[in-house]
């Protein structure tokens, strides 16, 4: 067997893809599940039902996907820069903190300062801490070429394990009995309910906007063709005159602020104070999410939207039908790994020899 | 180097000892038919040569014989036994060796480590260097091919570590060579001695099959010459008595008209040129001959009007000699300047500096008078029309769509865009302008937004020409191996695009490494050895041999 390039790529393949890749997924997911002794017919009913299948269910997805949508679009816009951040772990935590530090009922009260100009300032707190942790990977990368793979990945480690430490020191709730958490978030910061008696808020509406804006700066605008131009030949862009080392660092700036901006969204909108466990993953969700939009950041919506409803979906399945909700995190991640082979046989054929 | 005695196997189809039978070969690719029902021999101690253009079918027809591809039809035969299909593996152990056109050794390692290199199993502790040695300093006496097996690969000459490649083959135990454009990256001294092998190992009873393009070189090396175009085998020939007429009009199938320049004092701006051009007129007077030199001539439009200087300009390198050492050189209104030289040379920096990519350590740049500005964008503002030698690399962001790849250098500009917008009517009706004007082809289907990847070579360059020429007369056009790649066709085309561009008054400067493309062009010559320029001189006072010993530093020796 061997691999051999397209001369063209269908674009109904490509739109084909993405569904392909998920049919894959569940597929694989069955022979799991029907190992767990469930009925396969039944857990992925129960999956739906429980992802879509009524208000609440709805709600939940939504609120889910929040963040989801925020942290999908920091590694769609790094990674159409062929920056791979792999960092919005780490910048979601960095943005939460700085969120609550700006907004935080510190000492029993916190800044005195009207919420019109406190919330603005906490906003702008979170996406500068999620742009500055990115901008040292991503200026060791146009310097000096160091990988922001390795670079990216490591500073999660380093923010979490800094978050662990602010959580039992400088920024710990003394209200909380112990429990490693920071102080809460004032109340007048905390955003509006978007459905009455749900958890869905109005960062939901955030993130959409950001989506459709997204997409606005990388297709119309000349920092969204520089973007796509360094990413896809930094040698060609260069050599026509694109400042590729900049764009690089616009880059890594807006992704770092994206993920930073779904940290406080998360504090400001469900949880109200920072935990070491407010996030499952979102961060490294992000990635998964951007790959099976092919980085397209309108794509990244319904893609948030699919991963949300089987991460919330594998709850109530694993309720109703007894299988662990670990499934949720295989169907994720093999999700990624078919997305990843179909986006490749797009652009490749296979040959028998 | 007289041309090697015939051996005694004669030629033709039915040879007494063939080594190798090539029988019915086919392979597709799509709808596309690569090789289509080719049948060749070969005989032992025979040169044959393999002549056509890019895309006849040369290479693919290699890669089946040594395994890469395997052939939808047909079946390889070497020495009497039937060479199993997609094994490179058995490919070389029945004795078949392959020399590529871009060499495949490690530069931090010695000769004898490359030779050595994927020869010895893997689980053997202890690696057999001194029978190595050996075999190695045998096979380089036996063919006379010197080498000094501990000299680093890094360190050695293009035509030295084409002698390794060739010795990799042979201490592998090759009896049949093939050899890919082998004088591609070789000054024309190096490639006698390459030659001078040649006749060395055909007459030890080796066979070899050598592929090129170079119609008199295939002549002078060759027994037999085998023409493929559009993957078929058109024509089968004994070299002795061919004419590179024959072999050309074999090669291409009808007639193609190549622009050549003539070297007179005439009027400036009198274009004559030929049909391939857009804005040529055509010469009635010029009569057509055979059919590479129905040539067209271009009167001369050279002024004393400088456009371009440079002065001591100085790049260093991280290597032994400076990038570029003090280049003086100046460039006229209306003329072609060529640069020689082999690659590697300074002439990748010389090109950086103009395009605006690399600063000057010393010494200083002047565009109509003034400094050279600094960055591609300014360069291109002040009128340098660039052309990389690169089309892939650097020519274009081969993911993106045709008309964003022809607004790529101007995107920023106000005709392009607006407020932080890109003015995509604007630039797609530019690129349409420029698809129609410069003839680019393959946009049928998606149009402009045709993804540029999918352009062959040939238009992939038209749209690069385009960009660079097509929305003003550039004052400096420079042309870094403008052609490399290109099939006659596409390359007549882009000579035509040059010399009008010089009719209209730019000054040219053309980087190249094809000494017939140079000679066909250029007013002045000057050659480039590690980071030296020679003075430019008119192309009538040069001789081959002179380029030659240029190219190789002689110029320069005291």
């Amino acid at each position: 067997m061997r691999l051999e390039r397209r001369a063209k790529v269908s674009p109904a393949w490509l739109l084909a893809a993405p569904f392909a890749a998920v049919a894959f997924t569940l597929l694989v997911s069955s022979l799991l599940v029907a190992w767990a002794g469930a009925s396969v017919g039944r857990a992925y009913a129960m999956l739906l039902e429980g992802a879509f299948g009524s208000r609440l269910a709805i709600t939940e997805t939504l609120t889910r996907a929040t963040p989801l949508i925020l942290t999908g679009l920091a590694a769609a816009v790094a990674f159409r820069a062929r920056l791979f951040n792999i960092g919005a772990e780490g910048q979601l935590y960095a943005g939460a903190l700085a969120a609550v530090a700006v907004g935080g009922l510190h000492g029993g009260s916190g800044f005195e300062a009207p919420a019109w100009l406190l919330f603005p300032l906490m906003v702008a707190a979170a996406m500068a801490a999620g742009a500055l942790l990115l901008l040292g990977p991503a200026l060791l990368k146009s310097r000096l070429g160091v990988d922001e793979v390795v670079t990216t990945l490591l500073m999660n480690f380093i923010v979490l394990l800094g978050v662990s430490a602010l959580l039992d020191g400088a920024m710990k709730d003394p209200t909380a009995m112990g429990w490693p958490q920071s102080v809460a978030l004032q109340d007048a910061l905390q955003l509006d309910k978007l459905v009455e008696r749900s958890r869905v808020h109005t960062g939901l509406l955030v993130a959409l906007a950001l989506a459709v804006a997204l997409w606005v700066l990388l297709q119309r605008t000349t920092t969204g063709f520089e973007i796509r131009a360094v990413g896809a030949n930094p040698g060609a862009a260069g050599f026509a005159g694109m400042p590729v080392g900049w764009v690089t660092v616009k880059v890594a700036l807006l992704s770092g602020a994206l993920a930073g901006l779904a940290g406080a969204i998360e504090v400001a909108g469900r949880t109200g104070y920072v935990t070491l466990d407010m996030s499952p993953g979102y961060g490294y969700s992000g990635i998964v999410i951007a790959m099976l939009a092919m980085l397209n950041p309108l794509g990244v919506v319904a893609a948030a939207v699919f991963v949300a409803g089987v991460l919330v979906g594998a709850d109530s399945m694993s309720r109703a039908v007894n299988v662990p909700t670990y499934i949720a995190d295989v169907i994720v991640a093999v999700s990624l790994i078919s997305m990843l082979v179909a986006t490749m046989l797009t652009q490749y054929r296979v040959r028998r020899s | 180097m007289t041309q090697p005695a015939a051996p005694e196997a004669g030629a033709g189809p039915d040879l007494p000892r063939p080594v190798l039978r090539l029988s019915g070969i086919t392979k597709r690719f799509g709808a596309l038919v690569a090789n289509d029902d080719i049948s060749l021999t070969l005989g032992q101690g025979e040169v044959l040569a393999l002549l056509g253009e890019n895309g006849a079918g040369k290479s693919t027809l290699m890669s089946i014989l040594f395994g890469h591809y395997v052939a939808d039809a047909g079946s390889i035969e070497v020495f009497g036994r039937a060479l199993p299909p997609g094994q490179p593996k058995a490919a070389l152990a029945a004795g078949i060796g392959m020399v590529h056109q871009h060499f495949t050794l490690a530069d931090n390692l010695s000769v004898l480590d490359n030779v050595m290199l994927g020869t010895e199993p893997l689980w053997w502790p202890f690696s057999r260097r001194a029978e190595a040695r050996t075999r190695l300093l045998k096979a380089a006496g036996d063919f006379g091919l010197e080498v000094d097996p501990d000299a680093r690969i890094g360190d050695l000459s293009v035509g030295e570590r084409q002698r390794v490649e060739i010795l990799k083959a042979l201490v592998r135990g090759a009896r049949i060579l093939i050899l890919d454009e082998p004088t591609a990256v070789l000054t024309p001294q190096e490639s006698e001695s390459l030659f001078a092998t040649l006749s060395q190992m055909v007459a030890q009873g080796l066979s070899v099959i050598f592929i090129s393009h170079k119609l008199d070189e295939v002549l002078r090396v060759s027994h037999r010459v085998a023409v493929l175009r559009a993957g078929r085998l058109v024509a089968q020939m004994p070299s002795a008595g061919a004419t590179p007429a024959q072999l050309a009009e074999a090669m291409v199938g009808q007639r193609v008209v190549k622009p050549v320049r003539s070297r007179g004092t005439a009027a400036p701006a009198a274009v004559q040129a030929d049909g391939l051009s857009s804005a040529g007129v055509r010469d009635a007077s010029t009569a057509p001959a055979d059919p590479l030199s129905s040539e067209v001539h271009k009167e001369s439009a050279r002024s004393h009007e400088v456009v371009c200087e440079l002065r001591d300009a100085t790049v260093r390198g991280a290597g032994a000699w400076p990038l570029l050492d003090r280049i003086n050189l100046g460039l006229s209104r209306g003329e072609v300047l060529a640069i020689a030289g082999v690659a590697g040379n300074g002439q990748a920096a010389l090109a950086e500096v103009l395009c605006g990519q690399r600063p000057l350590n010393a010494g200083q740049v002047l565009l109509q008078g003034a400094p050279l500005p600094r960055g591609p964008r300014a360069v291109v503002r002040a009128g340098v029309a660039r052309i990389p030698e690169d089309r892939h690399a650097v020519g274009v962001v081969g993911d993106l769509a045709l008309w964003e790849n022809a607004v790529l250098e101007q995107y920023a500009e106000p005709a392009f865009s607006h407020g932080g917008f890109v003015r995509r009517a604007a630039a797609r009706a530019h690129a349409q302008d420029l698809v129609t004007r410069f003839d680019v082809r393959g946009t049928e289907g998606a149009g402009l937004d045709t993804v540029t990847r999918q352009l062959s070579g040939g238009n992939m360059q038209k749209l690069i020409l385009g960009r660079a020429l097509g929305g003003r007369t550039p004052a400096l056009v420079l042309a870094n191996q403008p052609t490399w790649g290109l099939d006659v066709r596409a390359v007549a085309y882009v000579h035509q695009q040059l010399l009008d561009a010089c009719a209209a008054g730019a000054a040219v400067l053309l980087i190249s490494e094809d000494l017939d493309e140079i000679l066909a062009l250029a007013d002045r010559i000057a050659v480039i050895h590690h980071g030296r320029l020679t003075a430019a001189e008119p192309t009538e006072r040069w001789t081959l041999a002179r380029i030659g010993l240029a190219m190789a530093g002689g110029a320069h020796a005291a």
